[in-house]
């Protein structure tokens, strides 16, 4: 999964001095972001604190107000940037899943593999065939979305990520419209990711998964970065009084 | 009773006019199958044209459509076929009236159709520009098909209703079912062609709304 890209810079993300307004709310006041090559970022908060708008920053679903964005080492925010090569080598999974209802899981995987990548069908679908056995739903390339739980869903999401073989993938909120039982199975393809050296930014309230999984945590409110360490340092010595609450508040204790 | 029958089901008044009103019926459908094609896709291409958002041609799609939306569509085909030549354009009476019948039809594909294209999920977009895929491609391959599979109901509705103007040629005399039936009925004082461009008419729209039934449950999907 290395590219050409990442002797440029050591890192795969950088975004520098983020702010983004809608309107008079003002989501992110300056943030400063930057993920290294296999590392696993952490984006916790509550909700209104600006995390989700942050990494929707990173590729640009978000167009930032101020501030700079580069992608292994190449600056995105700049004019003249094709936005759609560089999101080739930006994965993403959203919360709702997003994935085309009127297309099987096969079709869903290899969509942007025809289209974009420009690849020859017989091609795509071999590659997505492979991103679908790797989140472990190899038997359901002909299903359509409807026909499978949220939690396949989800990893049908994954595989459309990864068959692009991006050199980062941003989750949003990946497991929050799950059913508990189905989280599982979602954090399972994303720890194995993990072990495979994908880069990763996270934004989730799977505080677990966070400790076991995460290089880094950071911890954001009111549109800034409060706090970040590592998940041992993050939620065993939480120093500001706004961590401790929020944590106090989603553990229960 | 036996007075309706020979009013409407007169046999012997039946085969005489069969000939006259099947030409008719022909016609009927030539003109329906040609409004129902070029209006459907007419309206997508402008529903396609308007996801663009430039201004300027979005105004004049607005124009067109809510202007056609408004006018009677009899009252639209008058006009074409008297005033035209006066503007030095002469075109059959066929012609103007599958222009006219796929332009209302296009109009109000049109709203169908966008309505449908506004409709598809915004994250459906992001999924898709995510992924790289452009503007285009995305309107393309996510969300027309999705847009298209939603608005068939409203659609095949719409395009019967509109579909079923043809009669209204028999006013610029296009020698469609109706004009032929009525002809028929003034010559042979007995409204028997009538109930056979009745039948003709069942003949072309049951088909036209089981078809669209079809249609809609082949290309539903579980929500």
């Amino acid at each position: 999964m290395a590219h050409a890209h990442d002797i440029a810079s050591k890192f795969v993300v950088e975004a520098y001095d983020i702010h983004k307004s809608f309107g008079d709310f003002e989501a992110l006041k300056g943030v400063n972001l930057t993920v290294a090559p296999q590392e696993l970022v952490f984006i916790i908060g509550p909700s209104g604190s600006g995390k989700s708008t942050m990494l929707r920053c990173c590729n640009l679903l978000e167009q930032p107000s101020r501030g700079q964005v580069k992608i292994t080492g190449e600056e995105i925010t700049s004019r003249g940037v094709d936005i759609n090569e560089v999101r080739q080598r930006i994965g993403m999974v959203f919360q709702q899943f997003n994935l085309y209802p009127h297309m099987s899981a096969l079709g869903n995987v290899s969509l942007a593999l025809r289209k974009v990548k420009k690849m020859a069908r017989s091609e795509a679908e071999d590659r997505a065939h492979a991103a679908l056995k790797r989140v472990g739903l190899a038997d359901k390339a002909g299903n359509h979305p409807t026909e499978l739980s949220g939690g396949q869903q989800q990893r049908v999401a994954i595989a459309r990520a990864i068959a692009m073989e991006p050199d980062v993938i941003l989750f949003d909120e990946p497991t929050s419209a799950l059913d508990p039982e189905l989280v599982g199975s979602v954090l399972e393809v994303m720890r194995e990711l993990r072990e495979s050296g994908m880069t990763m930014v996270v934004v989730s309230h799977e505080m677990r998964f966070a400790r076991d999984a995460a290089d880094r945590v950071i911890f954001m409110d009111g549109g800034l970065i409060v706090e970040e360490g590592t998940p041992e340092r993050i939620f065993t010595d939480p120093r500001s009084d706004r961590l401790k609450s929020f944590l106090h508040s989603v553990t229960g204790h | 009773m036996e007075r309706f029958l020979d009013q409407f089901f007169n046999l012997e008044v039946m085969a005489r006019y069969l000939p006259d009103v099947a030409a008719g019926f022909v016609v009927t459908i030539q003109l329906a199958l040609s409004v129902i094609v070029t209006g459907l896709l007419l309206g997508l291409l402008l529903a396609v044209i308007r996801a663009f958002q430039i201004r300027p041609v979005n105004w004049l799609i607005i124009l067109f459509v809510d202007l056609y939306r408004a006018l009677p569509p009899l009252v639209i085909l008058i006009i074409f076929y008297f005033g035209l030549p006066f503007i030095g354009i002469t075109m059959s009476a066929f012609v103007i009236a599958w222009i006219v019948l796929a332009s209302v039809l296009a109009a109000f594909a049109e709203e169908i159709y966008w309505a449908g294209i506004t409709s598809v999920n915004k994250g459906q977009w992001e999924a898709a520009r995510s992924t790289g895929l452009g503007f285009t491609g995305t309107l393309f391959y996510v969300v027309i098909p999705q847009a298209i599979r939603m608005t068939i109901p409203p659609l095949t509705n719409r395009t019967i209703a509109i579909t079923k103007n043809t009669a209204l040629a028999s006013v610029v005399t296009v020698e469609e079912m109706l004009t032929v039936a009525q002809t028929s009925l003034a010559y042979a004082a007995n409204t028997s062609p009538l109930t056979m461009a009745a039948i003709g008419y069942l003949l072309i729209f049951f088909p036209l709304t089981m078809a669209s039934r079809w249609v809609e449950t082949r290309y539903a999907w579980k929500r």
